[in-house]
């Protein structure tokens, strides 16, 4: 589904970003971790095209994103809460999304009630406007919007970050059934082993902008992260 | 403590983005400060002979603290819209161990030392000194000069307490109106002869100086005014808060006639009507519909046709120019949510472009009336509003691309340049000098109906040509859409 090949970012020589090569398959749930600057939100920008590979490229679905816009109907993505619209509420946001993808009111309606326990009410008919919600309740907001009109590829960038440990559980099972059931491919990055070993099938780590592991999850899989994220401060303390 | 305080300052100042990025405003700034000090200072040089020759039986002393009411009065709303307490940057000083007093202090202290109290003694120690030199006596005169300062501080901190009562209020203009309409009122009716008791008052205080206790006790009671309400409101859970508004939604389902660029309209009209920044562009449409009423009354401008329509694309234009100078800055906040979105960039732009369209059609009936003034004014206006459809727009969308700066929604309009770089400066000209230029003078070689025709004739090639433009201008954001990304999301 998703074929990256040679890519590189840098940045006044700095290489933040490279990539030898990177093969997602259709309907996998992949999850990206790694510490700060490692190359995540990076790798995410350049899914979505925002900034400019410096070599190389990604192809979606055959489709090269720097080249043609083709691959947007088909992917949909909240990287931060820049991607919200401050001065709408919830539901005109989910209502503008829709319209983007050929989704009418109705459509968006049947789509936002499934999500009524994620939302624990706090989100929907509140006649607030999305500058006015609390950073978690924005997030929601943001991931729901990124499931509106049947995309095949969803990126979501730190999803469980400033979500309360029930919305991360819900959050969790949302995220598995669209790969399981309807054959999504999911990419997920986060700081937290634990919620990224639960609900990706693989992982790869990141360290400093390089593939430096890429795992099958399997029950050792969180082990194995940790003792390799408690090593590397090891190595940094050595080398201080 | 204070050396911290003033240490924050200078480097708030000094490494904001707004000061090292854009030079050419602050010497823009600069400049308006001159400007306003000089007029200052000669309002303060040439008061004395002007009262002089204007009331030649009266003491020129006595009528200037006569007219201290109106001065007082403009000072307070111009300070009501200009004049803000710098509130916000205390918040990471709250969690700090600084005694919340201290803190209060600081920022009322800071307040006193901004230019609008400075701006005054341009003119009243010139006025002062003019005055000793024709014979006043000295301690008269510096005792009134002291009581203007202190006059000045309180309406410093009593314009404060002002906005303190309008921010709570869904009309944030009405306290302000209400105090200078009823002290206004009061004087009118003769009910309270306020402006010469102010007039009297600062005779007698000058006259004997112990009275000028009585200004400082008003100015410390205005302080400690302002000192307690700002000392309850500094809580991160009230002022600090930004306020939250509820939604009231209007029905715009009619933007549905416009097909696939019905969500991109619907966007923008709430965009308009639920931001501040954007909000003020409506009223600054009022002001453009008016602006031929400072020149058509005037027999001198009537005579002037080659002005009718630079004129005319300011009236028909207003909105045009306000709104479009500032594409696609406008959607900085969410930019890069909309390039990863699922929408054909031409959409995008075409919904800003029918939007001005429809203003400057809308902006043109309303300026109808002003065939009061002669024909010619009408067919100006016509060939004006042909023009901006046909031409200005396009090149208005055009200069957009070049937009590398951010705007925060949220901010009050006046005197607010957030968003405004060179750019917007060079798209002025050819907006509406161009054409002023090019109807002058073809009026003058060929006359007034070949000019009109000209400009129409622009205008209807940029309509005909419209698809071949936007496809131009299309093409030029999407060159430049990893540039405005990256500008779009650094905070200025």
């Amino acid at each position: 589904m998703i074929h990256t090949k040679d890519l590189s970012k840098s940045y006044n020589g700095t290489t933040v970003l490279n990539v030898e090569e990177l093969s997602i398959p259709k309907g996998q749930s992949f999850g990206l971790v790694g510490n700060n600057g490692a190359g995540k939100t990076t790798y995410f920008s350049l899914l979505l095209d925002l900034i400019k590979p410096s070599t190389g490229n990604i192809t979606s679905n055959s489709i090269v994103v720097d080249e043609s816009e083709d691959w947007k109907p088909f992917t949909s993505s909240f990287i931060d809460e820049s991607f919200l619209i401050g001065y709408l509420t919830p539901e005109e946001y989910f209502y503008f999304i829709g319209d983007l993808r050929g989704q009418n009111k109705a459509d968006v309606d049947a789509l936002t009630s499934k999500f009524e326990d994620f939302f624990n009410g706090e989100i929907i008919g509140k006649k607030k406007y999305l500058r006015d919600l609390s950073k978690g309740n924005q997030k929601k907001a943001g991931i729901v919007a990124a499931l509106i009109g049947n995309p095949e590829v969803i990126i979501l960038d730190e999803p469980f970050a400033n979500l309360d440990p029930t919305t991360q559980i819900r959050l969790k099972q949302i995220l598995k059934d669209l790969a399981e059931k309807q054959g999504v491919t999911i990419l997920v990055s986060s700081h937290d082993l634990m919620h990224v070993t639960d609900v990706c099938e693989r992982i790869v780590v990141l360290e400093k902008g390089n593939v430096i592991k890429d795992l099958e999850t399997n029950p050792a899989t969180l082990k194995e992260l940790e003792a390799h994220f408690a090593s590397s401060t090891m190595a940094n303390q050595e080398e201080e | 403590m204070i050396k911290h305080f003033i240490n924050l300052e200078w480097k708030q100042y000094f490494r904001s983005s707004y000061w090292q990025k854009s030079l050419g405003l602050n010497i823009l700034l600069v400049f308006f400060a001159l400007y306003f000090i000089v007029i200052f200072l000669g309002l303060g040089f040439g008061l004395l002979p002007i009262l002089k020759k204007l009331f030649p039986e009266q003491d020129p002393f006595v009528v200037a603290n006569g007219f201290l009411f109106f001065w007082i009065m403009v000072d307070l709303m111009m300070r009501f819209f200009l004049q803000k307490l710098p509130v916000m940057s205390v918040k990471p000083l709250l969690t700090l161990p600084i005694k919340r007093s201290t803190v209060v202090n600081y920022v009322l202290g800071k307040s006193a030392l901004s230019f609008f109290n400075f701006l005054p003694l341009f003119a009243i120690i010139p006025f002062s000194i003019m005055l000793i030199a024709d014979g006043y006596a000295a301690s008269q005169i510096l005792t009134w000069m002291f009581t203007m300062i202190i006059i000045v501080l309180i309406i410093n901190f009593f314009n404060f307490i002002i906005e303190a009562f309008s921010a709570e209020k869904e009309l944030s203009f009405l306290p302000l109106i209400v105090v200078v309409g009823t002290l206004y009122g009061l004087d009118y009716f003769n009910v309270l002869p306020i402006k010469s008791a102010i007039g009297d008052a600062l005779l007698a205080i000058s006259n004997n100086p112990i009275l000028v206790l009585i200004p400082l006790g008003v100015l410390a009671l205005c302080y400690w005014y302002n000192f307690k309400l700002l000392r309850d409101k500094l809580f991160l859970d009230s002022s600090l808060k930004s306020k939250v508004t509820e939604v009231k939604a209007a029905d715009l389902s009619w933007t549905r006639h416009f097909g696939d660029i019905a969500p991109f309209m619907q966007l923008d009209l709430k965009l308009i009507w639920r931001n501040k920044r954007t909000k003020s562009s409506v009223f600054i449409m009022v002001i453009g519909l008016v602006y031929g009423l400072f020149f058509y009354p005037q027999p001198m401008y009537r005579d002037m046709v080659w002005l009718f329509p630079f004129i005319g694309i300011f009236v028909t234009g207003i909105f045009l120019i306000n709104f479009g100078q500032f594409i696609p800055a406008w959607d900085s906040g969410y930019y890069k949510m909309l390039m990863s979105q699922n929408i054909k960039y031409e959409q995008y732009l075409r919904s800003k472009f029918v939007l001005m369209i429809l203003s400057v059609g809308i902006m043109f009936v309303l300026s109808i009336p002003y065939v009061y003034f002669g024909w010619k004014i009408l067919i100006a206006h016509f060939a004006a509003a042909i023009y901006n459809i046909g031409v200005n727009s396009h090149v208005i969308l055009f200069g957009g691309s070049f937009n590398r700066k951010k705007i925060d929604l949220n901010q009050r309009a006046a005197f607010n340049y957030q968003g405004t770089g060179a750019v917007q400066w060079i798209i002025g000209l050819p907006l509406m000098l161009l054409p002023m230029g090019i109807f002058a003078i073809i009026n003058w070689l060929f006359g007034f109906e070949t000019g009109i025709a000209v400009l129409i004739l622009m205008g209807i090639a940029g309509i005909v040509l419209h698809k071949k433009l936007m496809k131009l201008i299309t093409k030029r954001y999407l060159d430049s859409k990893y540039k405005m990304i990256d500008a779009f999301s650094q905070d200025s």
